[in-house]
């Protein structure tokens, strides 16, 4: 690995001018290395953080199923970092104008890392910094405790799927509190809503009768309307207390529960276990945003990349070179989904809603076909809805608003099926939907989703750790529950529950065998318990 | 088809119950061909259908931008090597987790040469993640994708061959970017079995016969006197002669009634000693590739069998060849392990089919007398046979020239309590008693690990 020649950098850095003329936002420096074959062996399994800490499983070949992204949620080949000053890798043999290119994708990407609120927690440090020091404190314990540090990355890594990832990110940017009162809030938003479940012509009388009385007796009145809420509801105050003491418990996700609850973990032996598996949760922490914006983070850059090269007037002769790779990269293909070619099409369309202000309701509640193709309200903010959406929209939320019956049209997009011809023996691809909504669904179906695990507090008597698996319609993969446990079993120093669902037995079973019998499943409530390095099942009844 | 329907009447002639019909009408109505999976370049298909990741994470910059090949680490590219890996597994067992490398399940042998087969260890980080190979069963249908261009609602674009997935060796170390996998031979392997895994070693191996044989041939050449005169050799050496005398001079009117012959002129062939490399152990491989064997069944049997194809290369030092045999209801003999690994299953079963194979090549060849002979069958345990009438003679006919015959029958989830139809047949004929030595069964069920399949291979060539 070594820096990119002085030649080379001045291009970047003639990228860098033109990108940030063009609207783009990053930090000036950047370091960029040529790497090798060798070099990547090394950086692939480190997801291409140099520093990161060493684990014997980066040696060895991982499960490389369509299951890989649920289980590593980070990318091996990235060409740039998210890093202060960001970091990005080059092949020795790129001639120039295709150096340019991959700037501009490059840039396109440290834009969006830079100004994505959804990396917003990686903005206010350098992840090598902080890395290369957690690899040098893993290594030093691992010269005092041996393989028992390894054991404790494994555990916690088997967990680092679980980390409040959207918490951690609700710390930044929080609404400035329009009402400071949490008595109040807790009354009208939890207590009258989900505890009395009130009418909501009820609610609405109690918003009637705050503002009167604050109206009639001004800082009097709120003392007032307390006291009635006392006579008509005495434990009101006693709920709303215990709320508070709640509110700071259920914050914790369940890496940081084990963390701080454990009475294995919390020993003074062992405290040392406690900031190994802070390394590993603060590092898949750092990772999450970057799945969660696949199709949006190469798209933008994409888009920009394509913009950029061809208004760049250093490179005139090589358009033609630039226009094979570009659409080898960006290219629709006839079946199968490339997050480049959609997130680029994507945000042309997004432009192009903003420019003839379609983004609207007015635009949306039209009807008329021809109205609605030569609308055009010249608005001309293209550009800067493009440069909204960037900083604050995830996958999700990209494509559940702007993947629409017109985005699918002009594309000419279409869920491709694949159904067995049990006559020629070929599997058949055919085009099963035009519709906007199910090509929608099957885009979000693809997405990065890991399951929705919490720790159910009540229950943690006898000190058994009750973990629930919201159950969203997918079983958890069965192989992997027992060693899963097991290392949650060892950090947590006592039995663990975990509550799931799974398909009960007799109902399909058989997927393929007996024919189309669609949607028969029967799903049932399972306990599994790891106590004693055992693993038991027992139904749940009801 | 013919000779599967005949069979199948004689069959039903001897009465079958309503469950072994339904089986048997399984595999019959089976309209499956047994393909072996070639070489095709998946990149480009004649449809245009080009091979695109499964999904959109797995597209990266710098393969899609800068076209950089897809490495994949091992382990000998680290500083750690397999036995500093396996020790640490051991280690792990000793502390009281499980076990994490897996060595055997992702072998995949290469076509062509006969003792390579591909190692890679691997290991899985188990986490909890939803399940990505479920979905509401639905009418056959593969996951939906996205797709771009021309075409009505309903059309069909364009299509597939089924390419098995099984036989494939499923999780192996196929990456995204294709093979980089380690290429180390058997012999490796069986090494690590025999050492990590506490595999016995074989008895034999301490009184090894000589490695050698001798046999005569006339290959040697021998000038003036011998036994058998080489017409042709003798010829050249005239003319050769003849020339030097100049009695050779116009080669476009060569006239061979002037020539002189010299006693030495004659060649002649005489008897040779040739050294033979001797091979000890003959072993047979037998599949059942019936169509019930579809998935897991497979997977099991034939990662099993590289697993004691390896162990056996270990013990008698490469002295080993090795013979492969498919069955459906008929049996046929494969030359390598990758068509024995690969072919895909359909049809019915006759494990009959297979015996009286191997029984024949014994016989025909004469091979009890210059082998050890080592006969391994894996099964799911299902025969249209289904009291092994016709099996049992045959195996009892195998049992006599075998050192050891081991069935694998690897069972389909939770069938029927009574075991296979394999299995109870076999344990009927007391053939397990009899002969302990000689002939083993190891019944496995379905979702068995590698460990599992370890366990298997010590029970069935133990002492």
């Amino acid at each position: 690995m070594e820096l990119i020649d002085q030649h080379t950098k001045e291009i970047m850095e003639g990228c860098k001018e033109r990108a940030l003329a063009a609207g783009l936002q990053f930090e000036d420096e950047t370091l960029e290395y040529i790497v090798t074959n060798r070099d990547l062996l090394e950086l692939n399994p480190k997801v291409m953080i140099p520093t990161l800490y060493d684990y014997w499983v980066h040696d060895v070949e991982v499960l490389k199923e369509k299951g890989r992204y649920e289980l590593y949620p980070s990318n091996p080949y990235e060409t740039v970092i998210n890093t202060r000053p960001a970091i990005s890798y080059y092949n020795d043999n790129n001639p120039d104008w295709m150096n340019v290119m991959i700037f501009y994708h490059v840039l396109g990407h440290i834009d969006f890392f830079q100004n994505n609120h959804y990396f917003r927690h990686t903005w206010d440090y350098d992840f090598t910094g902080k890395a290369l020091s957690d690899k040098r404190l893993i290594a030093a314990l691992r010269s005092e405790k041996g393989r028992w540090v390894d054991y404790i990355i494994e555990f916690a890594r088997s967990i680092d799927n679980l980390v409040g990832y959207h918490r951690e990110l609700a710390q930044f940017d929080q609404l400035p509190s329009i009402n400071g009162s949490k008595r109040l809030n807790y009354y009208f938003d939890v207590f009258l809503q989900d505890i009395r479940k009130v009418k909501i012509s009820e609610y609405i009388k109690e918003v009637d009768r705050y503002n009167a009385c604050i109206r009639a007796e001004n800082r009097q009145g709120i003392k007032t309307f307390y006291a009635e809420v006392a006579k008509t509801y005495p434990e009101f105050d006693t709920l709303f207390k215990k709320s508070l003491k709640e509110k700071t418990k259920s914050k914790l996700d369940p890496v940081q529960f084990i963390l701080e609850n454990s009475d294995f973990l919390n020993k003074d032996k062992n405290s040392w276990m406690k900031s190994v598996v802070e390394v590993v949760r603060n590092t898949s922490i750092f990772f999450q945003p970057q799945i969660r914006t696949k199709i949006m983070n190469e798209g933008w850059a994409s888009y920009w990349h394509e913009k950029l090269f061809l208004d760049d007037d250093r490179i005139r002769g090589h358009e033609v070179d630039f226009a094979r790779t570009h659409s080898g990269v960006t290219s629709l293909p006839r079946v199968g989904l490339n997050p480049y070619a959609l997130g680029m099409r994507l945000f042309y369309y997004i432009e192009d809603l903003g420019n003839k202000g379609k983004y609207t309701t007015h635009f949306k509640r039209l009807k008329d076909a021809k109205q609605r193709e030569n609308f055009d309200a010249g608005t001309g903010k293209g550009q800067d809805s493009i440069f909204n959406v960037r900083e604050n929209l995830c996958d999700f939320t990209f494509i559940s608003t702007f993947v629409d019956q017109d985005f699918v049209n002009r594309n000419k997009l279409f869920v491709a099926g694949k159904r067995l011809n049990q006559n020629r023996m070929v599997w058949e691809y055919y085009v099963k939907s035009r519709k906007a909504d199910n090509y929608r669904n099957m885009l979000l179906e693809g997405l990065y989703h890991p399951p929705h695990i919490t720790i159910q507090d009540e229950q943690k008597k006898n000190s058994t750790l009750y973990l629930v698996h919201h159950f969203e319609g997918k079983p958890l993969v069965k192989d992997f529950i027992t060693n899963t446990m097991l290392g949650i079993e060892y950090l947590w120093g006592a039995p663990v529950k975990l509550e799931t669902s799974e398909v009960a037995a007799g109902g399909g079973n058989t997927p393929l065998a007996e024919g189309p019998q669609a949607a028969d499943i029967r799903w049932e409530r399972v306990v599994y318990t790891m106590k004693d390095r055992k693993l038991t099942r027992e139904l749940l009844s009801g | 088809m013919d000779t599967k329907s005949k069979i199948y009447e004689s069959i039903e002639a001897r009465g079958l119950t309503p469950d072994q019909k339904k089986t048997i009408a399984d595999e019959l109505n089976d309209g499956r061909e047994h393909a072996v999976p070639g070489e095709e370049s998946a990149d480009a298909r004649e449809d245009g259908f080009k091979r695109q990741p499964a999904t959109i994470y797995q597209y990266y910059d710098l393969i899609q931008l800068q076209a950089m090949a897809v490495m994949q680490s091992t382990y000998t590219a680290t500083v750690r090597s397999i036995d500093e890996l396996l020790e640490r597994d051991r280690l792990r067992e000793k502390d009281g987790f499980p076990r994490k490398i897996n060595v055997g399940r992702l072998i995949k042998p290469a076509k062509g040469g006969k003792t390579k087969v591909v190692i890679v260890p691997t290991t899985v980080e188990e986490k909890f993640i939803h399940d990505p190979n479920f979905k509401v069963p639905e009418s056959g249908e593969g996951d939906p994708s996205g797709g771009t261009g021309e075409g009505e609602e309903g059309e069909v674009i364009g299509e597939q061959p089924v390419r098995s997935p099984e036989g494939e060796g499923s999780g192996s170390g196929e990456g995204e970017g294709g093979a980089h996998d380690l290429e180390s031979d058997a012999y490796d392997l069986g090494k690590i079995l025999t050492e990590q895994f506490e595999l016995p070693n074989l008895k034999d191996k301490g009184k090894r016969r000589s490695l050698t044989r001798y046999t005569y041939d006339l290959t040697d050449k021998h000038r003036g006197f011998g036994q058998l005169l080489d017409k042709k050799a003798t010829l050249r050496k005239i003319v050769e002669t003849n020339i030097h005398l100049g009695n050779l001079p116009d080669l476009n009117d060569i006239d061979p009634t002037g020539f002189l012959i010299s006693p030495g002129d004659r060649v002649f062939r005489i008897l040779s000693r040739e050294k033979d490399y001797e091979s000890q152990a003959m072993v047979f491989f037998l599949r059942d590739y019936s169509g019930s064997m579809a998935g897991k069944a497979t997977e099991l049997v034939v990662s099993q069998h590289v697993m004691i194809y390896s162990w056996l290369l270990y013990q008698y030092a490469m002295q080993v060849e090795t013979r492969f045999v498919l069955h459906d209801t008929e049996a046929k003999e494969v030359p390598d392990f990758y068509t024995y690994y690969n072919s895909t299953v359909a049809g019915g079963t006759q494990v009959v089919s297979a015996y009286r194979l191997v029984n024949e090549i014994v016989e025909k060849e004469n091979l009890s007398r210059d082998y050890n002979i080592y006969i391994f069958h894996g099964t799911d345990g299902d025969d249209w046979d289904t009291e092994g009438k016709e099996a049992i003679p045959e195996l009892k006919k195998m049992l006599e020239y075998a050192n050891r015959v081991g069935v694998t029958i690897s069972e389909h989830g939770a069938g029927s309590d009574k075991g296979t139809e394999v299995e109870r047949y076999i344990k009927q004929s007391g053939l397990l008693e009899k002969k302990p030595t000689l002939l083993r069964i190891d019944v496995l069920n379905e979702d068995a690990n590698e460990q599992r399949l370890i366990e298997g291979i010590k029970k069935l060539i133990s002492e």
